[in-house]
């Protein structure tokens, strides 16, 4: 399934955020969205998957989700909005109960996504007793229970220390070499856009226009945390966004 | 002898400790204590004559009027009377609050019309309406539990909808992302994450609750352990005044250890 994001404009009351944004995530492909904070990246997230109408232009989805989808635009927090009162197990089946699945099979998905995403043995454990990188698992393992057609995900490592990162991030690329889901990653991190962007959308500062759309031809399976051409890449894209950003610092400090 | 430090400096001393004290310890043995010892003197008080028995009696005596209580079979009859009021006003009361709390935060046209009225008859106090509902409701149960539900009923309302209000918006945006339907949300979601101010507000109305019993009986009741206070207070039976007051001392602390069970029942997720 392909989604396509068409001519977006949006704006909270006076303020601009968003301008005319157009881009595409195809079939199993990643699509990294990078800008200075406040430039608008998290509301196109939620534009671009129906928690927000947008002000101008229109979300398409083209082509039919993969089989037996039960939600095909899933997203994946940055405060992973885990319920708190539910278990690991709870938390995943949370998202299941909605659909009309025999009891077995639901405990087989939940099974099955805790497997994959090696988190078997916290089955019973609530949120609170688990690391912030568990719990953005737990956030992953009920995203893929609903087998999505393309995954949301709004600076989904963002919460989490450095290592804790490091590691979440190769679970990911492992993952998608599993699975090869789509995703529209949304992330401030430069690093994280370049290891896991197949394309890389630029934002500027508010209002968010595209300065540019960066395709990174690397297949991820080879793309590591020292490869020289990736690193190239990344100086390139910090020298983009460090005007962007200065400037985007300076207004807010303004409108304080 | 002062030891050598790295530098060859003979000036050492540990850096002071600064970070002592404005943390709780807990000392369960010691609530006990002060009870134990609160009645201790108080009794040898009385014994001694410094403390005179008309102005208040020893415990003892206090004690004897329970005990006088258990004899005559009338301490089953006062606080039958009494818990049965409670328990139906108070449930009553608090069930009717939930809902229409729910009902309050969950649709704008509810709120909007409903919250001021509840901000407005919330701060009149019950008891002065117990005239109106001896009209209503007659002069037997009817009124006295009426008006213990209302007393129940504003502050239930209240402790709702604000709990509902201060659930996180981040995990109800989730629930629709992932199309769970509304009574999903509602019922997984918005109700688990307002209990923790929804028992909050239940110490508040069964405190609200013991009061407006105690002065229900005492406008207009038979028996009751309002009733049994009024008539010993009117015969100057300070020991039975006693006796009295502290049964509704007792049926608090009970209640409040019910709702502390509660609370770890259902908010043990908050560790």
């Amino acid at each position: 399934m392909e989604l396509i994001v068409q001519g977006v404009s949006h704006r909270y009351g006076p303020t601009e955020v968003l301008d005319d944004i157009s881009f595409t995530v195809g079939d199993g492909e990643i699509v990294a969205i990078i800008g200075p904070s406040g430039c608008g990246k998290s509301t196109l997230l939620r534009l671009v998957g129906g928690l927000e109408r947008p002000g101008e232009g229109a979300v398409l989805m083209r082509g039919a989700p993969p089989d037996r989808s039960l939600n095909p635009l899933t997203y994946v927090f940055q405060d992973f909005a885990l319920l708190p009162w539910r278990t690991v197990e709870g938390n995943v089946s949370l998202v299941l109960e909605d659909h009309a699945l025999p009891a077995a099979e639901r405990r087989a998905v939940i099974d099955d996504v805790l497997e994959r995403t090696r988190l078997a043995e916290f089955k019973k454990a609530l949120p609170r007793q688990l690391s912030g990188g568990m719990k953005q698992r737990v956030a992953i393992a009920r995203a893929l229970a609903v087998r999505p057609a393309v995954m949301l995900m709004d600076e989904p490592l963002s919460a989490l220390d450095s290592q804790t990162r490091e590691l979440l991030l190769d679970d990911l690329l492992e993952l998608w070499l599993r699975e090869r889901f789509s995703a529209c990653y949304v992330t401030h991190n430069l690093a994280e856009a370049v290891r896991l962007g197949h394309r890389i959308v630029v934002l500027s500062r508010r209002p968010g226009r595209i300065r540019e759309l960066v395709r990174i031809d690397i297949p991820l399976g080879e793309r590591g945390p020292t490869t020289p051409e990736l690193a190239q890449l990344q100086q390139e894209l910090w020298q983009l966004l460090r005007d962007e950003a200065l400037a985007a610092d300076r207004e807010l400090a303004d409108a304080v | 002898m002062p030891s050598k430090g790295p530098l060859g400096d003979d000036d050492l001393r540990p850096v002071p400790f600064r970070g002592g004290g404005f943390h709780h310890v807990p000392l369960a043995y010691l609530s006990p204590l002060v009870f134990v010892g609160l009645i201790a003197i108080w009794e040898l008080g009385s014994r001694t004559g410094w403390i005179s028995s008309i102005a208040l009696p020893a415990p003892s005596a206090a004690f004897a009027a329970f005990l006088d209580l258990i004899e005559t079979g009338m301490l089953w009859q006062h606080l039958r009377a009494s818990l049965l009021r409670l328990v139906v006003g108070w449930t009553l009361g608090t069930a009717l609050g939930i809902g229409v709390g729910l009902a309050i935060a969950l649709f704008s046209v509810l709120r909007a019309g409903l919250a001021p009225v509840v901000a407005a008859l919330f701060p009149v106090p019950k008891i002065a309406l117990l005239p109106l509902f001896i009209v209503w409701f007659g002069i037997g149960e009817g009124s006295k539990v009426a008006t213990i539900l209302f007393g129940a009923f504003f502050p239930t309302v209240i402790a709702t909808y604000s709990g509902v209000d201060n659930v996180d918006r981040g995990l109800i945006r989730m629930g629709q992302s992932f199309g769970l339907s509304w009574a999903s949300i509602v019922r997984k979601i918005i109700v688990p994450g307002a209990m923790p101010a929804i028992l909050a507000g239940f110490r508040i109305s069964v405190s609200i609750s013991i009061v407006l019993l105690v002065a229900a009986e005492m406008i207009g009741a038979r028996f009751g352990i309002g009733a049994y206070i009024l008539t010993a207070g009117a015969l100057f039976a300070v020991e039975q005044l006693i006796a009295g007051v502290a049964m509704l001392s007792v049926i608090g602390l009970a209640i409040s250890w019910l709702i502390g069970r509660a609370e770890k029942r259902f908010l043990d997720w908050r560790g």
